[in-house]
């Protein structure tokens, strides 16, 4: 049997009264996109939140790569090869998009408490940086500062920055976030090439995207996940079914 | 070049040039103030690596000033009384060569900055305010109680320690002195900012969130920068110590930390020469103020509340009109 | 060392306590409603002195100076509120301590400007003068005890305040959710303005009690105000109950470090450098106390984790 690359086992997580990750399992092998779904409030981004070490999980494991990492902190976790981007996007916002794409192969390459030399005009950084831009559509936009950046390019950012940590599993919250049909159709494409780096974890709420990625696909619903399967068991699932009628009934 | 880079050009050649001219015109007075600027900015800039650069709103700074002062003040003293400051765990005497006092000062204020900065910056916000102004205040009222090295009287340091070739005594000389130091901390602040470290270190400032994701601790990188920032200030207290060639607690009290911080806003945050604009016009301030009433410091409080209020960005945001840079 | 001596430190400790959350409670309602910190508050605490001085001299009225010192900081709390603070609950913390920092500069050198760099003395009110004997034969100041019962009593009604009243609600609201408040039709600046003016009073209040037993100068409050940051930094910022528990501990380390730290030093050491050594480490006990609270509980005793 082959080893799962992460795997969240029986993890719970509780804010008061709210059980926000019920005995949540979950994994995610080589090469495969793993789509999570569920309604708005399941509690998607609180375990994306958990497994990058953001929130602290109550009981239950987290394995990465054979590895227990529940206590390691946010960055521990991405030195180890976990990459996420946000929903809302996270970035730098006085930085330049290069800088920003500079400041993830600086961590990867894992040398920090370097004092003298200029990053800019260091090849080893700005070359692979350029490298990352020019695989997200960004490469001419590189020398403008982040915060101008349209919604759709701050997506492609994160993406970028997510590429440059070369990670060993991706963990993306809603990418298609805010993106119109013609950005998320791009990124589709750019997604189903992309899980041969590394697989994805991948939140989304657009079900063409979702539907068309997924190798795999876990619904979490109040916390548990109440289904995981192909896409054709997933969409014959009357559990899931009627998860999201009560949803829209509601 | 860009407008900062030029003003930046001119503040480096204005502090330079004034106190040549005020000594052809046989004025050694304005040496002295531009040697206090020198030694003020050179302090500024000390915080605002942490706080311009890092976004560590330290109210603290006093602490490192003045054990910068003291660390020079201490070592003079048992230079002139031939006794050892400590022999265990090893030993160490008194001296009165700069580049040494120089050497203990920046340690000092890199040891303290690092034990304060290591509690410290477990919280965050308005904590780290607080807490920063809270352990300067301790060591403040330590130096006060504390008998051995003047308590609240100060200390003083009855001959200007000397920098070998050079004559301290000499204004120009001790002021040449003082600039040079100023420069090469204003170099080493705009490598640093540049280095990898510098980017990281502005990231934690502009989202830490995202530099943890990438897989660096924000927490190192402000520790490094807090005690990195901490020396610099430290020097300028073993600098400010030696013109005065005097130390008191008062160069630790709170009101210093506000005063170095004043500096650094009224030049401009996180602009390499923003604390020696803030510095120059601070010191001009006190001199043609303070000459016309004694209550100077309201007006320099209304300066600065406008300033706060409706120029944001400091003297040299005006002049580069353009919001702040990454 | 009797146990009365130790009494009395232990009551000195009270009073510098509840005078310290006069000052905190403030402080943190200002920062919990309105996301302020306010250097400033120390002035205020200078000016409800200042007006109590004033009026108490012109009078011959310990108790309308009082009542003026309650009266003049909520004033100046008010005006300047309305003037400078208003605009800075959108600023970040920078902003707020250069402009509050600002602020001390005016508040000091005006002070000093109309009242002259002499100190003012107040003198303790013929009614409360003398000591008074405590069961178990302790002879205590009357004013003192006074200070201690009246601070419990501003404590018990601010306790009383945001828990039952009206206002109070209004206050907790502000504290979780300013968005729900302005949906609720509440006036947020009048609130806001409301909330500062109260901070200030009680500011004042701690300042004309205090000022009593102390002098009254220019800068008298500066010391207090950073007292009053390890407080709430030991109590959590936001929290009445942590200003509370935390004023009490720190009046207490600081009152009784004095008295015993050169005591204990004089088992091992001769006297006179027992005295100076045990003093210099008596000044830093609280800050000991800031620092161990913040290595175990960072965002302090009641704080809410960040």
């Amino acid at each position: 049997m082959v080893e799962p690359v992460l795997s969240v086992i029986d993890l719970s997580k509780r804010f008061g009264a709210l059980a926000a990750s019920d005995h949540v399992n979950l994994d995610l092998m080589q090469g495969e996109i793993h789509a999570l779904i569920g309604p708005n409030g399941a509690g998607k981004s609180t375990l994306i939140n958990q497994i990058t070490g953001a929130i602290r999980h109550d009981s239950g494991s987290i394995r990465f790569e054979g590895q227990e990492i529940g206590n390691l902190s946010v960055a521990e976790r991405a030195r180890l090869g976990l990459a996420r981007t946000f929903q809302v996007s996270s970035l730098a916002p006085e930085f330049t998009v290069l800088q920003n794409v500079v400041l993830a192969v600086q961590a990867a390459s894992g040398h920090v408490f370097r004092f003298f030399r200029p990053v800019l005009t260091d090849a080893w950084l700005v070359e692979p940086a350029l490298g990352y831009l020019e695989q997200t559509g960004l490469k001419e936009r590189s020398g403008v500062r982040t915060a101008d950046l349209s919604h759709g390019e701050k997506r492609q950012l994160e993406i970028a920055v997510a590429l440059a940590l070369k990670p060993k599993a991706f963990l993306l919250d809603e990418p298609m976030a805010g993106m119109g049909p013609e950005g998320s159709k791009q990124l589709t494409g750019f997604l189903d090439g992309l899980r041969t780096e590394a697989p994805i974890l991948l939140v989304e709420h657009d079900m063409d995207a979702v539907f068309s990625l997924a190798d795999r696909i876990s619904v979490l619903v109040y916390g548990r996940v109440i289904a995981t399967g192909s896409v054709e068991e997933i969409r014959a699932n009357e559990e899931v079914r009627r998860a999201y009628l009560g949803e829209e009934a509601a | 070049m860009n407008r900062e880079a030029l003003a930046s050009l001119v503040l480096a050649a204005g502090l330079l040039v004034v106190p040549l001219i005020a000594l052809g015109l046989d004025d050694p007075f304005i040496v002295t103030l531009a040697t206090k600027v020198a030694i003020l900015a050179l302090a500024g800039a000390g915080l605002n690596l942490a706080l311009g650069f890092g976004g560590l709103v330290s109210f603290g700074h006093a602490a490192f000033f003045g054990l910068g002062g003291y660390a020079a003040s201490i070592l003079a003293s048992h230079a002139l009384n031939y006794e050892p400051v400590f022999v265990w765990p090893f030993e160490i005497s008194g001296t009165t060569s700069m580049p040494v006092i120089w050497l203990v000062a920046m340690v000092a204020g890199a040891i303290a900055a690092a034990a304060i900065g290591a509690l410290s910056l477990r919280t965050g916000g308005v904590y780290f305010i607080m807490i920063t102004l809270a352990f300067a205040q301790m060591i403040y009222y330590f130096a006060i109680s504390w008998p051995a090295y003047g308590g609240e009287d100060g200390l003083s340091i009855y001959v200007r320690d000397s920098f070998p070739g050079l004559n301290t005594l000499d204004p120009l000389q001790f002021f040449l002195i003082c600039y040079v130091v100023l420069m090469v901390a204003l170099a080493f602040c705009f490598v640093l900012t540049r280095s990898r470290f510098g980017l990281a270190l502005q990231a934690a400032r502009q989202n830490a969130t995202r530099l943890a994701a990438v897989g660096i601790e924000p927490f190192g990188i402000r520790l490094m920068a807090f005690a990195i920032s901490g020396a610099i200030t430290a020097l300028a207290g073993a600098l400010y110590a030696d013109l005065n060639r005097f130390v008191s607690p008062a160069m630790l009290n709170w009101h210093t930390s506000g005063e170095i911080m004043v500096f650094v806003i009224l030049g401009g945050v996180g602009r390499i020469f923003g604390p020696v604009a803030g510095a120059a016009l601070y010191i001009v301030l006190e001199h043609n103020l303070g000459g016309l009433t004694e209550y100077w410091q309201l007006p320099l409080g209304l300066l600065l509340l406008a300033v706060v209020l409706y120029a944001r960005g400091g003297i040299l945001g005006l002049v580069s009109r353009q919001v702040r840079h990454g | 060392m009797t146990g009365a001596l130790i009494a009395e430190q232990v009551l000195n400790g009270l009073q510098l306590g509840v005078m310290l959350f006069l000052m905190a409670s403030g402080l943190t309602l200002v920062f919990g409603v309105m996301g302020l910190i306010n250097l400033a508050h120390g002035s205020l605490y200078m000016v409800g002195a200042f007006a109590c001085a004033a009026v108490a001299k012109a009078t011959g009225s310990f108790w309308l100076g009082l009542a003026a010192s309650l009266i003049g900081a909520a004033a100046a709390g008010a005006l300047v509120e309305i003037a400078v603070i208003r605009r800075l609950y959108d600023r970040d913390h920078l902003d707020q301590v250069l402009a509050t920092f600002a602020l001390i500069l005016v508040f000091s050198e005006a002070t000093r400007w109309y009242f002259g760099s002499q100190p003012l003395y107040l003198s303790v009110p013929p009614l409360l003068a003398g000591p008074v004997m405590l069961p178990g034969g302790i002879e205590y100041p009357l004013y003192r005890l006074a200070l201690i019962v009246a601070g419990l009593v501003v404590a018990a009604g601010l306790f009383v305040l945001i828990a039952k009243t009206r206002l109070g609600i209004r206050i907790r609201a502000g504290e979780s959710d300013r968005e729900m408040i302005a949906a609720l039709g509440v006036d947020i600046a009048g609130l806001y303005t409301i909330v500062f003016a109260l901070g200030a009073a009680l500011a004042g209040l701690a300042g004309a009690l205090v000022g009593t037993i102390q002098s009254v100068q220019v800068g008298m409050g500066e010391p207090v105000l950073i007292l009053a940051f390890v407080v709430i930094v030991i109590g959590g910022i936001g929290s009445i109950k942590g200003a509370l528990v935390g004023a009490l501990l720190v009046g207490l380390t600081d009152t009784l470090g004095r008295f015993l730290l050169p005591i204990a030093f004089s088992s091992f050491m001769d006297a006179s450098s027992a005295t100076s050594v045990g003093s210099a480490l008596a000044s830093m006990a609280i800050y000991v106390l800031m620092a161990g609270v913040l290595v175990f509980r960072p965002s302090g005793l009641f704080g809410q984790a960040t």
